[in-house]
């Protein structure tokens, strides 16, 4: 069996010795989803400029050690200068020190939320694509209504209205972290969970989950270790695309002055900050934008890609 | 067909009563108390305040006031303001044709764009053009409005001068001169809509496009001789155009509450604008009209996306 493999195979097997991986069939056509990935610019782009990013957020701090709350009037709205390498704003604080210490909490707003809005997405879609029934009826009646919300008003109105209490009982920062989190991924959910349903109907019928049915698999078993590990593909392209939306979500009610508190600079938060300096320190505004833009862009362009290497006929 | 249209019909109005008690909860269940307004007036005594809450009604238990409210909303009464004192549906009468201007004229103008960009980029696929156009297409969503606002306002307000910075709302249209005013004040803010949404619609109908491309009756199409204007115009653009018409009919609402960032960024005083203000004002009457209005609108949008698709779409079969 295996000679005839090899005498039909169009590359000589030396050449693709490398390994167990190489020398799968999807590897000698060059078709494995990492392989497929790898020839995909774009996406390679996106994940080099979020890793440099995210590296950058995470280490900077530590090599850039200028605070990010010093008060410095005599340096108020200094455009950038080697000291400061993105300017200062109105107070003369530093803006590259605020751009770092802003990005782990945007970041970590958009991870926490697309965590939240992927727990309960897949669980809906999960518990209403196994069961089916009168279950599956109500939750897609709830999933349709959560679409016919309208998302922002109501999202400004939940902030506006929960804020201090939410901030009295849990601390400012805390606060508005949880409402901000449990607010936008509350909101996002609704996709992947008629994904994850629509994935399981399908996959229901199949013999494999027939089979294990049969040999007395209980439910729980069938749904965590044969249906989920065959919809992860589709949810992972929506957990990186979801991590855009929620930045950008956070970084519009910042914008709006409904997000974080001042002393706490996201990115969004800048932006708010800057605009009533736009004529004289434009830099304000200019460097936390284009951060913004470059995350959600190289998100954006990383979840196509995954998609395209995880799913070759989609 | 027209007993799909009323079952369809009947499923969206117990979905926008759920809406309305959700909005309505929101609101009344919130420690804010609208009243605070007057809580620093020292002219405005307990007692005054107590008679005020009477007048609103706002001692009533919160089911007697959903359903108040429910049933002078389907009359067309959205009750008054608390901070102007004046009907809501004036104040929302008044920003609405600002609004409808902006948006409208942006969506227009991105359908324009987004429909010669995408045919031209599925036809091209993978051509130079296409990457050209897919990547400006991928900036296009990427970029946070209000960031596209901002910068815009730096540099063709406060670098170049070219255009005003902050939209002035008593301008009225009356010769040639005030419509060139009004279109460059209107410029900025339309631009920044228009970039966003053509970015959107050209992702859907490129994708659109190249899922018609390979199939038979296009090749039988260009088989019988037609020229590609006939093929693309007549045969493929048929049916390429039914999915896209129900994306756009279901953005239809998130154009209009996306609007509201724009309308913030270049102070343009629409509906987006008034239920910011609104809010921070604790103007409760004013947030839940504007709210529902939204509400509404989603709905009444979705039902229109699943009709459209019905009627364009003969093969989508109705016995289910």
């Amino acid at each position: 069996m295996s000679n005839s493999t090899d005498k039909s195979s169009p590359i000589p097997p030396l050449l693709s010795a490398g390994g167990p991986a190489t020398s799968s069939p999807a590897a000698l056509t060059g078709n494995s989803p990492w392989q497929r990935f790898r020839r995909d610019r774009t996406a390679l782009f996106g994940l080099v400029i979020l890793t440099l990013i995210i590296t950058a957020i995470i280490i900077g701090p530590w090599i850039y050690t200028v605070p990010n709350n010093f008060i410095d009037f005599s340096q108020a709205s200094q455009p950038p200068t080697w000291d400061h390498p993105f300017g200062t704003n109105d107070l003369g604080q530093d803006q590259l020190a605020r751009v770092l210490s802003g990005g782990r909490i945007s970041l970590a707003v958009g991870l926490a939320a697309m965590t939240v809005a992927m727990s309960l997405g897949v669980a809906v879609g999960a518990i209403a694509g196994f069961y089916g029934g009168w279950i599956d009826g109500l939750l897609m009646r709830v999933t349709d209504l959560f679409l016919s919300l309208p998302q922002l008003p109501l999202l400004l109105l939940v902030l506006y209205l929960f804020r201090d209490p939410v901030r009295a009982i849990a601390g400012p920062e805390l606060g508005t972290f949880t409402l901000v989190t449990g607010v936008i991924g509350g909101l996002n959910w609704m996709s992947v969970a008629r994904l994850v349903r629509a994935n399981f109907l399908s996959l229901r019928e199949r013999r494999f989950v027939v089979a294990a049915q049969s040999m007395g698999a209980s439910p729980r078993r069938i749904i965590w270790n044969h249906l989920l590990p065959n919809t992860l593909a589709p949810v992972i392209v929506a957990a990186t695309l979801s991590v855009g939306t929620a930045i950008i979500t956070e970084s519009t009610l910042s914008f709006l002055g409904l997000g974080f508190p001042p002393d706490s600079p996201t990115w969004g938060r800048m932006l708010y900050d800057a605009q009533n300096y736009l004529d004289s320190a434009p830099h304000m505004a200019l460097f936390p934008g284009l951060v913004i833009f470059l995350t959600v862009l190289s998100l954006n362009y990383l979840g196509d890609g995954l998609r395209d290497a995880l799913d070759p006929n989609g | 067909m027209p007993t799909y249209l009323l079952r369809r019909t009947l499923t969206a109005l117990p979905t926008l009563a759920i809406i309305s008690v959700i909005i309505f909860l929101v609101l009344a269940l919130t420690p804010g108390d609208p009243m605070s307004e007057f809580a620093n007036n020292p002219a405005i005594s307990e007692e005054v305040r107590a008679n005020i809450r009477r007048v609103l009604g706002l001692d009533q238990p919160i089911p007697v006031r959903y359903v108040k409210w429910a049933w002078a909303f389907v009359r067309g009464d959205m009750g008054y303001s608390f901070t102007s004192r004046s009907p809501v549906v004036d104040l929302i009468v008044q920003r609405l044709p600002t609004t409808l201007w902006i948006v409208g004229t942006a969506y227009i103008l991105s359908a324009l764009l987004a429909l010669p960009l995408g045919i031209i980029s599925a036809l091209k696929r993978y051509s130079i053009v296409d990457q050209g156009i897919t990547t400006l297409a991928f900036m296009g969503i990427s970029l946070p409005p209000f960031f596209t606002g901002l910068l815009l306002i730096i540099i063709f307000s406060v670098k170049l001068g070219w255009l005003p910075f902050i939209y002035d709302s008593t301008l009225s249209v009356t010769n040639w001169q005030s419509f060139m005013q009004q279109l460059r004040q209107s410029m900025m803010p339309i631009a920044v809509l228009v970039l966003f949404q053509t970015a959107v619609l050209m992702r859907y109908i490129r994708s659109s496009l190249v899922e018609e491309l390979p199939q038979n009756y296009v090749r039988t199409a260009y088989a019988k001789g037609l020229s590609q204007f006939i093929v693309i115009w007549r045969h493929i653009l048929r049916n390429a155009l039914i999915p896209v018409v129900t994306l756009v009919a279901l953005d239809i609402p998130t154009v209009f509450t996306g609007a509201l960032i724009t309308e913030q960024v270049f102070r343009v005083p629409g509906i987006g604008a008034l239920l910011i203000d609104s809010i921070l004002r604790n103007d409760t009457p004013v947030v839940m009209a504007i709210a529902f209005i939204y509400a509404i609108l989603v709905v009444v949008f979705n039902l229109l996306a699943d009709l459209l698709y019905v009627i364009l779409d003969p093969r989508v079969q109705l016995n289910r």
